[in-house]
């Protein structure tokens, strides 16, 4: 009786023992979670979700107090993608943060701007370059579209250019089978028949 | 000793519709109004403009300088005048334009001085480099960059040198046109591939249905007199002249999921690009020119030797375009692309140009459900299953097509060609590739995006950090330093205010004795002279503030 208690025991201790030191020595960086809902969304850094960067509203999503259909750059496709990733069912964009645009680049009218700096300390992904009373310039490649450096500037001088599709960037469209609608018989060519 | 051939899954057997455009020899194309030479013609980077508008051009000069290695040159098709560097409307089924070097010929054709290039003194990389700035580019369709292939890689060299003349479409006879004429320069091109691959041995593959280009390369090879070429005739099926296809029916050597053929000692070449390499090493000619065949719906089908730029209403007009064609193909009618309009130029891509008519290409019948009858697998020559990658991709499943590797697909269109249903297969898989290249952009832009942000972000904090440390160094320095500054001061009660206070007056001190300084300079004792100077001002200020302003100015 004694022995088997001991046993029992012995053995709970050390398998105890050793999930301990597992869950020591093979601790999670960060949450797993937390990078899987930040690699769904698209990197705007916009802010339109109401946290200050794609990041913080992963957290929030992971934690719990954020919904799924707060970003508008990522769409109704990104709200599917966190869906899947989260089993939670889907649901349409939330229209209090805006609403899905064609993706587009800012563009700094280079004759009306005063060179402030004022939109490169707002810009979240160092896309534009310039210096004090120097004139600033956007590099369209590595703007992200969202308009975070449209508000600061005080010369009005910043636009949102979509961006135009290229023989690279072209997509083979869905394939359709087009119907072809043959000219309707007119009365006098019945008539003539 | 006749070859041992292998051969590959699947494939058809298309009507071949060859003999129109064989009839005649390769004619050369005249010069046409305007050269319309786009700047990105083949994989890779886009070039960089060399020339502006307005400024005079020669046959053969560099107009556009190759973007980094994965890039090639083009090259002003004859000389004459810039007239425009904008964009123009491409050979693409997209319909839209790309920058383009618009060139008027002065119809001198007057050449570039060739610059001397002895490739057999120079090291490998300066070949390679020579035949990037030269413009050559694989000719068979892929227009893949010609000097990255030559590269003998990591083991040093490579067993076989394939050259691809099966030109297994239908309608396209460029290379075989090419092949009966210049038999021995496609040969030369070959053998100086041979040594700069370290390969062992040429083969050269040739369908059965092209005996005569077949008998011209095996004269020309026995005139050469070289035992490592081998002119090898394959049975005619489409596509043998794909890639993989034809290295397996040549070498038994199949080509595995995400390898290539160079891991297993096998390079291959479109014939055409073979004699590119030669008249660019040997002749000093950069690719400017190519044979494209025109047939189709057209009076007098045939292959001409045409300037890369010529629009390709031009090409036509040669030709003979019968009024009831409905449209227009770039390529064969397996692979081919729809054509936006005549506008286009012929780029270094165009093997073929095909006019369709109703009459020729009946319109495709309506798209029934697939019936998972299997044909397609059993015709698809690169061994994926058709029908599973078509559910994927109509259902928008691309991580599940992917899996099936889509990627694999070389879009041959046998399956398409076979399937009872009429379901246009490769449409959607070509729609597919395009989705999911689409979303691997964006998702690098996402990536270097939060990486951006993040750097951002930490710069922030370092820059608040560094603030905060300076601060805290010179308030820590401030209270040493304070006392001997202000030596002579009473030290105030209040401590924490003591350094700034001291600091203040230590200012105000300064600025006194400054003032002190200067007050002093202008009381000092004037001697005699400097005395009578000064009254002399006094007294001449005196009479000017006695005289109205009015009487002054006169």
């Amino acid at each position: 009786m004694i022995q088997a208690l001991l046993v029992m025991a012995g053995l709970a201790l050390a398998l105890g023992a050793a999930l301990g030191a597992a869950s020591v020595i093979f601790r999670t960086q960060g949450d797993p979670l937390v990078d899987k809902i930040d690699a769904i969304l698209p990197q705007t850094q916009c802010g339109q979700c109401g946290f200050p960067g794609c990041k913080p509203y992963a957290t929030a999503i992971a934690g719990g107090e954020a919904d799924i259909n707060q970003c508008p750059p990522g769409g109704d496709e990104g709200v599917r993608k966190l869906a899947d990733l989260l089993g939670r069912e889907f649901k349409p964009l939330n229209a209090e943060h805006g609403v899905e645009k064609p993706k587009s680049v800012a563009f700094i009218d280079e004759a009306t701007c005063i060179g402030c700096t004022l939109c490169i300390q707002a810009c979240p992904v160092d896309a534009i370059v310039g210096a004090a009373k120097q004139m600033h310039t956007i590099v369209a490649g590595l703007c992200t579209g969202c308009e975070l450096c449209i508000a600061p500037c005080p010369a009005d001088c910043i636009t949102m250019e979509p961006v135009r599709e290229t023989v690279e960037s072209w997509k083979w469209r869905y394939p359709v089978f087009e119907l072809k609608v043959e000219p309707p018989v007119t009365a006098p060519a019945r008539e003539a028949a | 000793m006749l070859p041992r051939l292998f051969s590959f899954n699947g494939g058809v057997k298309p009507d071949p519709n060859k003999g129109d455009s064989t009839r005649e020899p390769i004619a050369r194309l005249p010069l046409p109004p305007q050269l319309v030479v786009p700047l990105h013609q083949h994989i890779g980077g886009t070039p960089r403009p060399l020339v502006g508008v307005g400024e005079r051009v020669l046959r053969g000069q560099r107009v556009g300088g190759a973007d980094g290695n994965v890039s090639s040159a083009v090259h002003a098709p004859t000389s004459g005048r810039v007239i425009a560097v904008e964009s123009r409307l491409m050979p693409h089924a997209s319909g839209l334009s790309a920058p383009a070097i618009v060139i008027e010929p002065d119809g001198e054709d007057r050449h570039v001085e060739r610059e001397a290039f002895d490739w057999h003194a120079a090291s490998p990389g300066e070949v390679r480099d020579f035949l990037r700035d030269a413009g050559v580019v694989g000719l068979g369709g892929a227009v893949f960059p010609s000097h990255l292939k030559l590269n003998p890689g990591k083991a040093g060299h490579t067993d076989t040198l394939v050259l691809n003349g099966a030109e297994c479409e239908p309608f396209i006879t460029c290379d075989d046109m090419l092949m009966r004429t210049e038999p021995e320069g496609i040969l030369r091109g070959a053998l100086i591939m041979k040594k700069m691959l370290a390969a062992r041995q040429v083969l050269v593959g040739i369908e059965d249905n092209k005996p005569e280009a077949a008998a011209a390369l095996k004269a020309a090879a026995a005139a050469l007199g070289d035992t490592s070429l081998e002119v090898v005739v394959v049975p005619t099926r489409y596509p043998a002249g794909g890639a993989k296809q034809l290295i397996r029916v040549l070498t038994g050597i199949e080509v595995p999921h995400g390898s290539r053929s160079t891991d297993y000692g096998v390079q291959c070449f479109n014939v055409a690009t073979s004699l590119a390499v030669f008249q660019a090493l040997e002749q000093g000619e950069p690719l400017i020119r190519r044979i494209v065949t025109v047939a189709g719906n057209v009076e007098r089908p045939r292959n001409f030797e045409v300037a890369i730029g010529t629009p390709i209403g031009f090409v036509f007009a040669h030709a003979g375009l019968k009024p009831d064609t409905d449209k227009l193909i770039m390529g064969g009618p397996m692979m081919g692309m729809p054509l936006p309009g005549v506008d286009a130029p012929v780029v270094k891509a165009t093997n073929c140009l095909l006019a369709s008519s109703a009459a020729l290409f009946p319109p495709p019948e309506p798209e029934l459900p697939c019936i998972r009858c299997g044909e397609c697998a059993r015709a698809c020559p690169a061994d994926l299953q058709p029908f599973e990658l078509y559910w994927h991709s109509r259902s928008r499943n691309f991580g599940r097509a992917q899996e099936y590797h889509l990627f694999d697909c070389i879009e041959c269109g046998c399956c398409a060609y076979v399937c009872p249903s009429h379901i246009p297969l490769v449409d959607y898989y070509r729609y597919a590739k395009s989705e999911i290249w689409a979303r691997e952009r964006d998702k690098d832009a996402a990536d270097s995006a939060r990486e951006r942000f993040e750097f951002r972000n930490w710069r922030a904090e370092r820059e608040k950090e560094e603030k905060a440390a300076r601060l805290a160094a010179r308030s820590a320095a401030k209270p040493a330093a304070a006392p001997a500054a202000t030596d002579g001061a009473a030290p105030t009660a209040d401590a924490a205010v003591d350094p700034k206070k001291a600091l203040i007056e230590a200012a105000m001190a300064r600025a006194k004795a400054q003032k002190e300084a200067v007050a002093a300079k202008n009381t000092a004792e004037p001697d005699a002279a400097q005395q009578a100077q000064i009254d002399e001002a006094d007294a001449r200020r005196a009479r000017a503030a006695a005289t109205p302003d009015s009487e002054r100015t006169e």
